[in-house]
Order: structure tokens, then C-alpha cells, then sequence
């Protein structure tokens, strides 16, 4: 499969910290990849670097071939990449509607008004599918700012869907959501992704729903990338059980002294 | 739809409404109310800028190029139409804009404002020392024609009405399209416009030229209204009135700033008329009625009876 990103010696230094350093690394097209690793580890500034939300110190990015390092938020979602956020940006006096609205009518105003009548689909009738396919048709007119957690995730995810990236990355999908609910959320969010042929970068705490949703996975240590490997494969890896997981089998646990 | 066929309706009743009343109305309610529409119209482009989360204290400074174009195209150009006027005072209304929007979209709440005002305090200051245009006198505006027949108050009044009619319903049109949609996304987060992919200062550029160009055909009806300019009109205190009218009306329609411009004025007239040395302090207090009752306009009463109804 070919690359839909490659990532060449990114790095990005606060001062003295540096939250990504010489990350390299290849996405196939049409995956799903797991990014990993304990907090302060680099996996946002990951989003926000390929994103264009922050510029690298050094390395680049490219898409597609293309470099998009210098891009702003902007350009890089009009090429086709996308994110969500671990703390929903929503439009919270709009309601649920009217916030994929804004999103529907950007792309059809990107690519000409008749790009999506052209697929029969009114803007109209493409906020409604999407409020369907996240099951959000409850809360299709309330504001956003009155909606619980759990939905406002939802519509945050929605709302990088609406705008038809080529790539998703989602910052922590499941965190405020009971541990219950996590993997219906994931099978709704994933299965609405999937239908769309989507590559979708996640980023998870929880192992259970990596290991169920990912085909690979990328887990950060200290603004490195200490595994980059199949979802089995990498869970089985020595260096993701010590740094990330926080168990090593075989290995005497260390005793506090 | 059927809420945007309402608005409609409406404009098209007032519209029909104003002109009937036209050859009805005494002589200084027809010269109130022109003025009025005119400063209506400075407030239907703040209203604008609301929508964005926007507020600007120098709505002045277009106001004031507004009528001083359509003094000069009288002045200067020899034209004395009040088409080509108030098409000119508009024009260079926008055109100011264009310029100043470049560095007024970098900001937003109270600096944005500032900035505003510093802008319409520094044609104050050009208007006042330029002895040509009058300085602090100003000049005097007489149409000559409008649309080809002789000027009257009662031509001047009807062209009022229809360009406010036209604004509105502009306005109105603007509001239920992809960008007018765009204004509140702006308001209350502007990080996810950006990442679903759309220029929020592109937006707000197009959204202080739209407030100008309105402000600036307000000024040039002013004008030909007053019949008589003056640096005033760019005043901060002109600006904070542009302000009390947008606040006093609500952002719930296109209608309400001409509905409070209106208000306003009568209100003003005779408070004036029974109080003269605290006429103030009765503008004063139905702000802070307003304010304290109806934080969202003087619309929302409206607004909140066809919700329950």
C-alpha cells in the first residue's frame, strides 16, 4: 500500500524539552494506526505538528509526496487531513445541525457548489446523514454548549469528518467516556470513519481498544518513537511494556524502596 | 425557509408601509425618520460584525467618509444627484475599509474596538484641521436632483426608505448563506473554523467592508438629509450612538436596528422636548432597562412571542 503520509526527521524543541525528536515514519493508505504512550510523551504534538498547528524545528512532512511542513490548519485540512481534539472545539451556541452546517458549507464551497449535488446529496441532507451515522439525530437541535460529554465528543469527531478528509487523526476519541461506553463509541466512530475509506491516526490510553481497532501502532516515549510496528507485534515489544504499558513479563517488578 | 420567507414579508411591508406614509407624515417625522434609516443603517452593519463577536467603536470614521464623498461629489465633481452620491460616499466607505481591514481583522474584542476608534479619531483630527473641507464647521450638502427630479425632503425620505430596504434584505440574505453562517462559528470558536478549513480572517475582512459600505451609505443619507456635515460625524461620541442603537435593537433581525434607530430618535425628540437639561439621563435609563430586561435587544420580545406561540 502506498504512503498517504510520510514523516522525515521531525523535530520539535519547547526550550529544554523536546516533544518530537527525529520522529520517522511511513502511514499506509486505507489504515488504522494507534498512537501510544504516557502522558507529556509527544503523541499531540505529533497531531499538532502534522496538522500545521505547530511548525517543526526541523524535519518534514509530506502528503500524498507533497510537502506540507509550512502549512497553516487551514491548507492542510483543505489537502484532505483532518483532527478532532481531546477537549471538543465546538460552535457551542449553534446547535449540532448548525455546526456541521459551517462544515458542509465550507467543502462545498471549496470544491464548487455542484461537487456535492453531484453526488445527490443537498448540504442540507449531508448534515442529516452525518447526524445519523453518529447517531446524534436526538440532538440535532439543541446547542451545542448544552450537550453531555460523551455526545459533544461525538460531534467534534463528526465535525473533522464532515469537512471529507483523506486522513483523521483523532486526539484521545474515548477520554471522558465511561469505560463501558467506550467501545460502542469506538464501533460508532470507527465504523462511520471506515465507510469512508478513511486513514485514521488515533490516539488511546486504553490497550483494550488499541488492540481491537488498530491495525498498527506508533508509541511515543519522551518525544520518541520507541515502536513502530503491527498492533501484536508491538504490544509484545519489551520497550512499549516498560515505557508505555507499564509491565514487563518475565521481569521482576521493581519494588518501591 | 418558511422563516426566511417571515423576514421577507415583513421588509416588504415596511418597505410599503414607509412609502405610504410618506405624503402622511408631518414634516419633522419625515426628516426624523429619514435620519433615523440612516443611522438604522450604521447599526444594521454592526449587526454584522456582532453576529462575528465583533464590536466596533468607530463605525464613525465611515459614517463620516460616507457624507463627506457625498458632500464632495457635489463639491468637487460638480454631480449633484443623490444616486451618484450616496453611491460614491459608499464606495469610498468600502474602499476605506479594504485598506484599514488588512490590519483590523488581526484583532478581535476590546482590541478591535480600540483600534477602531483610534482609526475614526484620526480622520476627526484630519477633518478638523483641514481648513478646506470647513474644519469644524464642515459644509453644506444640497442635492440638487434625486433620480433626475427636483430634490425634496419627500425624495430624499423615499430614497432612504428603499436603500435601507435593499440593505436589509441584503443583509438578510447574507445571514442564510455559507458565509452569514460563518459568523457565529467565528464567535465562538475560531481555532475549529480554521480546521474545518475556511479563512477566518478573510471573513471578518469581508465583514468590516460590509459594515463600512452600510455605514457609509448612512452617512451619505445623513447628509442629504441634514444638509449640512460636519467633523461630528466621526466623532468617538457618534460611533458610541451607532453602538446604543445596535445594542438597544438586538442582533435578532435584519429589521431591529431600523426598528431601534427609530425608537431611539423619538425617544431622543421628546425627551428633548419635556426635559431639555436631562434628556441625557432618559436615554440613559431606558438603557439600563434594556440592558437589565431585554440583554438581547429589544427584538427579542418578538422573537420570544413567536417561540411561544
Amino acid at each position: 500500500m502506498p504512503a498517504v503520509l510520510e514523516v522525515r526527521g521531525l523535530t520539535k524543541t519547547f526550550g529544554a524539552v523536546t516533544a518530537a525528536a527525529d520522529i520517522t515514519l511511513d502511514v499506509a493508505e486505507d489504515t488504522v494506526v494507534g498512537l501510544i504512550g504516557s502522558n507529556g510523551a509527544g503523541k499531540t504534538t505529533f497531531v499538532n505538528l502534522v496538522t500545521g498547528y505547530l511548525k517543526p524545528s526541523a524535519g518534514s512532512i509530506l502528503y500524498r509526496g507533497r510537502d506540507i511542513t509550512a502549512l497553516t490548519p487551514r491548507q492542510v485540512t483543505r489537502l484532505g487531513i483532518c483532527r478532532s481534539f481531546q477537549s471538543p472545539q465546538l460552535f457551542d451556541s449553534l446547535t449540532a445541525h448548525e455546526n456541521l452546517r459551517v462544515g458542509v458549507d465550507i467543502v462545498a464551497r471549496g470544491t464548487g457548489a455542484f461537487a456535492s449535488s453531484a453526488a445527490g446529496q443537498s448540504p442540507g441532507e449531508a448534515v442529516e446523514a452525518m447526524l445519523r451515522r453518529f447517531q446524534l439525530d436526538a440532538y440535532r437541535d439543541a446547542p451545542a454548549g448544552t450537550l453531555p460529554e460523551g455526545v459533544r465528543k461525538l460531534l467534534d469527531i463528526a465535525m473533522a469528518l464532515v469537512v471529507k478528509p483523506q486522513v483523521l487523526l483523532l486526539d484521545e476519541p474515548t477520554s471522558g467516556v465511561s469505560s463501558e461506553e467506550k467501545f460502542g463509541l469506538m464501533d460508532l466512530v470507527l465504523g462511520a470513519i471506515r465507510a469512508e475509506k478513511v486513514t485514521v491516526l488515533f490516539v488511546e490510553h486504553d490497550m483494550e481498544i488499541v488492540r481491537r481497532y488498530t491495525h498498527r501502532i506508533l508509541a511515543f516515549y519522551e518525544g520518541r518513537i520507541i515502536a513502530d510496528a503491527p498492533t501484536a507485534e508491538a504490544l509484545e515489544n519489551s520497550e512499549v511494556r516498560r515505557f508505555v504499558i507499564g509491565d514487563e513479563p518475565g521481569r521482576p517488578q521493581e519494588k518501591p524502596c | 425557509m418558511r422563516r426566511l420567507d417571515r423576514t421577507t414579508a415583513v421588509l416588504l411591508g415596511a418597505l410599503v408601509a414607509l412609502l405610504a406614509l410618506g405624503p402622511v407624515l408631518p414634516k419633522w417625522a419625515v426628516f426624523l425618520v429619514t435620519v433615523a434609516l440612516a443611522k438604522g443603517l450604521v447599526a444594521l452593519g454592526l449587526l454584522v460584525l456582532m453576529r462575528a463577536g465583533l464590536v466596533s467603536f468607530g463605525q464613525g470614521l465611515y459614517y463620516a467618509l460616507g457624507a463627506y464623498a457625498a458632500g464632495m461629489t457635489v463639491q468637487a465633481l460638480g454631480v449633484g444627484d443623490a444616486v451618484p452620491m450616496l453611491l460614491l460616499g459608499t464606495a469610498v466607505a468600502a474602499g476605506a475599509a479594504g485598506l484599514l481591514g488588512l490590519l483590523l481583522a488581526r484583532y478581535r474584542t476590546i482590541f478591535f474596538a480600540m483600534l477602531s476608534l483610534a482609526f475614526s479619531m484620526i480622520l476627526y483630527g484630519l477633518l478638523v484641521k483641514s481648513s478646506a473641507l470647513g474644519s469644524t464647521d464642515g459644509f453644506n450638502v444640497v442635492p440638487r436632483t434625486v433620480l433626475g427630479l427636483a430634490a425634496s425632503r419627500g425624495g430624499i425620505y423615499g430614497l432612504a426608505v428603499i436603500c435601507c430596504f435593499a440593505a436589509a434584505l441584503g443583509v438578510h440574505l447574507l445571514l442564510g448563506s455559507p458565509l452569514g453562517r460563518l459568523a457565529p462559528a467565528i464567535r465562538d470558536n475560531e481555532l475549529r473554523v480554521e480546521y474545518m478549513g475556511a479563512s477566518v480572517r478573510n471573513a471578518v475582512h469581508l465583514f468590516v467592508v460590509l459594515a463600512a459600505a452600510l455605514a457609509g451609505l448612512g452617512g451619505g443619507i445623513t447628509a442629504l438629509a441634514v444638509g449640512h456635515i460636519d467633523p461630528e460625524m466621526a466623532y468617538w461620541t457618534t460611533s458610541g450612538e451607532f453602538v446604543f442603537v445596535a445594542i438597544l435593537s438586538g442582533t435578532g433581525s435584519p429589521l431591529a436596528p431600523f426598528a431601534g434607530a427609530i425608537l431611539l430618535e423619538l425617544l431622543r425628540s421628546f425627551a428633548y422636548e419635556y426635559s431639555p437639561n436631562t434628556w441625557q439621563m432618559v436615554i440613559g435609563g431606558a438603557m439600563l432597562l434594556v440592558i437589565l430586561f431585554l440583554p438581547a435587544g429589544l427584538w427579542s420580545v418578538f422573537a420570544r412571542r413567536r417561540r411561544a406561540a
